[in-house]
This record gives C-alpha cells, structure tokens and sequence, in this order.
C-alpha cells in the first residue's frame, strides 16, 4: 500500500511523457537537406498543425516517425518506442498503434464503406474474417458500423466506396483508420483533393475525433484558416527545422502566411 | 501568307540499309519455297472442291439414328471442359500470385511461376491430351486433364495481369498498418481484379468447349471420338448430326457466358 502511494499515478506518468519526442532529426535526398537537425516534443493529446512551404519537407517527416522513410541520424521516441531502433517484426507492431490518413483515400471501389472499414481490423488480425464485412464476426461488424458512425456515414455503410463523394469517401478512410484503434494519429493533407467546404469538415472532424478519445495529432493542411482553427498548436518547418511554434489561440495569420508560400492555396 | 518554298528535294523513301534488304529478300524467298511445299497447286484445289462437294451431298440428310448417343458424348464433352476448366483457374490463381509483380514472396519464385505458366500456355493442349492419353489413359479424365493444364497457363497469365495492373493505393494503406500478404490480396487486390478474373474464367470455358471436341479425335473421351469413328467409317451423315451438334453446343456455351457477363459486370 505505502509503496503503490509512493508511486505517481499511471495517467500522471502518461500526462508528463511526451508522446512524442524527436531529436536531432536529419534526413538529406542526395545532396539535399530536407531535415537538418530537426526537434520537437508533442504532449499527450494535442492537436499540432504542422505547416512549412510545398516542398519544405512536412510529408517526408510525417513518414519518417513510422519509418515509412528512413531518417539519416537522430532520435525518435513515439508512444514511448524509440521508433529509429525497432527491428522489422516490433516495428509492424508499433505501426498498427498510429493511424495515417492520407491525401488519396485508398479506398477499395468495389468493396463496401462497412467492408472497407472493417480492413482497419487487419492491424489487430488476420484470416477471410477481416476480408468482408459479410464474414466478420458480429462484433468487429458492429464495431465498423460505429465507426462509420462516428464519421456520419452509418447510413452509407452498404454503399460501394466508388459511389461516395470525396468528402465521404476520405470520411470512410477515417473511420477505417479509427477501426484500427489508432493511439496517436498522422494526417497528410487529408483535406487537400477536397472542395474547401468538405476539406473543412474533414479538419473538423479530426480535431473533434481527437480530443473526443484523448489521440494525439499531427496533421498537415495547406489551408491556412483550418489549420488555426482545427488545431492546439502550430509548428512550422523551415530550412529543415521547426522555426515557429505557438499555441493556435495565438497565431498571428500574417506570420503564418510565409510557411503557405510556393502554393496556390484557397482560402 | 505564304507557302515556305521547298528548298531541297526530299526522297519518297527511306534508303533501305544492306540487311534490312537482305532480310526482306530472303523472306520474301523463304514465302515463295513455302507455298510449293505445301504441295497446295490449282488442279489440287480444282480437283478438291468436288469431293468437298460429294462429302458434302453425302452428309445431308444428317443421320439422326444415333442421336442419344451423340447427346451423351456431347453432355460428357461439356463436363469434360467444365472439370477441366474449374480445376485450372483454381489452380490458376495460387500460380498467378506467385507471378504476379509485387505479390510475389520472391524474385526467384516469381521467375518460377512465370516460367512454368508460359510452358503450360506454350505446349498445345492437343499435345498435353496426347501425353495424358498415355499417362492415365483414353477416356475423358486425359481430357480433363489436358484443359487443365492449359488454362492453368491460359488463366494464370491473365491473372496474374490483372492483379499487376490494380490500383496499388489500398494494399500501400493496408501494408502501412502491418496487415498480412494475404490480407492484402484478399481484401485489396482480389476485389478489384474481380471484374477481369470473371472475364477471364467465362473465356476460359468457352475455349475449353471448343477444344474439347478436338482432344476427343485422340482418344481423350467425348464426342471427339464418335466424329472421328463416324469419319473411318466414312458414315458422314452421323458426322453431319455430331458437327451440328457442336455447333450448337458452342455457341450456346457462348451465349449463357456472354448473358453471365454482362450480368456481372
Ligand atoms: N524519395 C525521394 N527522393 C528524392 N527526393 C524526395 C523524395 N521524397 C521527397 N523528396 C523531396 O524532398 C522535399 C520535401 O518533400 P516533402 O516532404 O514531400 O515536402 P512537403 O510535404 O513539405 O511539401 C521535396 O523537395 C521533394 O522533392
Ligand atoms: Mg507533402
């Protein structure tokens, strides 16, 4: 009993862990520096925007935390892993714990929204059970039924994706990615093939999704207005390091504008 | 506005370069030496149109007494190809992953496979019914046999292509959450190839009808035999009734799978 006093509280601990903590970061294609000695440090549960100029090298960082791009040196600590030593086997573990979301929704056409959903399940499992929402077992269908729900898109869920508008269909890739049961989501301009309308609503929903479950998020948007809006924080990547970093509350868009150049964004 | 004014006379043709006229001459030789090989000559040809004639004359009325007889070797014929046909695309597909570009396990196995389908398509399936012939006997499981093996090389190429050319997107989502190979196959690849699999298998059996008919002129079972004894017997009016037989027997098979088709498509 004293002892289990003496100790911090679990949750403490997780609150004052940083889910994230990169340092030193650096990456170069060639004989170009993209990354140059890059840190940051996120907390538990925030929403960080991610912003820098098209080319500036925001994909390639969000790629890298899960080793979808090898880093050329520095330290990479994520939901407590040191993600730059994990060998191939514990690395597919680590990656079914984050959630991407990317630009194309990589969806299956012919296939289901439930179906589709339901291929989130295949970070947990495997076998013709995660194959098709009409082989599923009861619970896993239920459960992608409420994850399309939780996008809006319970009533689509027997809908063939190539049928979904874009907004809908990056909505069902969403929900595909929560199936996953995702503790710490990556978005790479999930908003970016949308009309501004919809793109907004997919930041909205993101940002909402993440504090709903307490997720840590990092997402990427060329659109300067949702990006304070749907957001805790704003780090900006420049020459290969972040250069600015401000609560979103604060953002000032006149400073912000120089990370959105070399784009023609709408806004 | 005017005309650019030609300054230089421009050649009508290329000048061919030394081997390319050789090669052409040569062809062009080797094109001439084959027509009187084949010992194709006008009075063979006057001659043999009339006897096509009187085969003809001979065939009509078509001889109706042995036709329940006929209407089972066809019905045996149709399962033939079907057996045949089924056991080869389901062989087909395990083949087709193990050559398809970027679901293969390995360079090697890929080589593998590919090779081995290529054999399968490049031997004609009158030769594989002739080896089955000897290997298990006349009768229709050498017919079966030799179709298998054929679509197996037939299918498992088309296969393989259509799993190649699939968007790549859904398996890249699912491969970045750590699911299976076979996870990736059966969730992302197989339901979008699905439309060209199902193309695929229907032209598959329509061949197999076709050629199903003719692995019977060498003993491997079905109406094949009854064409071809009825042609040593020089009986050519039950030749006539098994021909239209067939003919009906094909193109029906072809209907249903162009119905199938478009219904599923
Ligand atoms: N695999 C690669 N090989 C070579 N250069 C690359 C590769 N991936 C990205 N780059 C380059 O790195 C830079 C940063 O790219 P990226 O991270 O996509 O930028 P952002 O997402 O900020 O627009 C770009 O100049 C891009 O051309
Ligand atoms: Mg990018």
């Amino acid at each position: 009993m004293a002892l289990a006093l003496a100790l911090p509280d679990e949750s403490l601990i997780e609150a004052l862990t940083p889910a994230l903590r990169i340092q030193g970061l650096r990456k170069a294609f060639g004989a170009r520096t993209i990354l140059d000695g890059l840190d940051l440090e996120v907390e538990p549960g925030t929403a960080v925007a991610l912003i820098g100029a098209n080319g500036a090298g925001k994909s390639t960082l969000l790629r890298m935390l899960v080793r979808l791009i090898e880093p050329d040196a520095g330290q990479m600590t994520l939901l407590g892993e040191a993600v730059t030593e994990l060998a191939p086997g514990p690395l597919r573990t680590f990656r079914r714990r984050v959630g991407i979301v990317f630009q194309r929704h990589n969806l299956v056409g012919r296939l289901s929204a439930l179906s589709n959903v339901l291929h989130g399940v295949q970070a947990r499992k495997s076998g013709p059970r995660t194959w098709l929402q009409a082989l599923a077992p009861a619970a896993d269908r239920a459960e992608a039924l409420a994850c399309l729900a939780e996008v809006g898109l319970a009533d689509r869920a027997l809908q063939r994706a190539d049928s979904l508008s874009g907004g809908q269909s990056q909505r069902v890739a969403i929900a595909r990615m929560l199936m996953q049961r995702p503790e710490f989501i990556l978005a790479d301009e999930p908003d970016a093939s949308l009309d501004p309308r919809s793109g907004e609503e997919i930041m909205d929903l993101l940002y909402r999704l993440a504090k709903d479950k307490g997720l840590t998020l990092i997402v990427i948007s060329h659109r300067l207005e949702h990006t304070i809006r749907y957001s805790d924080r704003i780090v900006g990547l420049a020459d290969g390091r972040i250069t600015l970093d401000r609560p979103s509350r604060q953002a000032d868009p006149r400073h912000l504008r120089q990370f959105f150049t070399g784009r023609d964004h709408e806004e | 506005m005017s005309l650019p004014s030609p300054a230089v006379a421009v050649p009508r043709w290329d000048r061919p370069n030394a081997l390319t006229f050789i090669l052409t001459v040569l062809a062009l030789a080797f094109l001439v030496w084959s027509f009187s090989n084949v010992g194709l000559s006008w009075e063979r040809m006057q001659r043999g149109f009339p006897a096509l004639g009187s085969i003809l004359d001979r065939m009509f009325p078509p001889d109706l007494e042995r036709l329940p007889q006929i209407l089972r070797s066809l019905l045996i014929t149709f399962q033939m190809a079907l057996v045949g046909c089924v056991l080869g695309l389901i062989l087909a597909f395990p083949l087709a992953i193990l050559a398809a570009d970027g679901l293969s396990p390995h360079p090697v196995i890929k080589q593998l496979a590919r090779g081995l389908i290529a054999f399968f398509r490049t031997v004609p399936d009158l030769v594989w019914a002739l080896l089955f012939v000897i290997a298990v006997g006349l009768g229709p499981a050498a017919g079966v046999m030799a179709i298998m093996v054929d679509k197996i090389g037939f299918a498992g190429r088309f296969f393989a292509e259509a799993m190649e050319e699939v968007d790549k997107g859904p398996q890249e989502a699912l491969a970045a959450i750590g699911a299976t190979r076979s996870g990736l196959i059966f969730s992302a690849v197989v339901p979008q190839a699905l439309p060209s699999f199902i193309a695929t298998s229907l032209f598959s059996l329509e061949k197999a009808v076709r050629g199903s008919v003719i692995l019977g002129l060498v003993g491997a079972g079905g109406i094949g035999v009854e064409l071809k004894v009825a042609f040593d017997l020089f009986d050519y009016d039950t030749a006539a009734t098994i021909i239209i037989a067939v003919f009906l027997l094909v193109v029906l098979v072809e209907q249903v799978s162009n119905r199938v088709r478009k219904r599923l498509l």
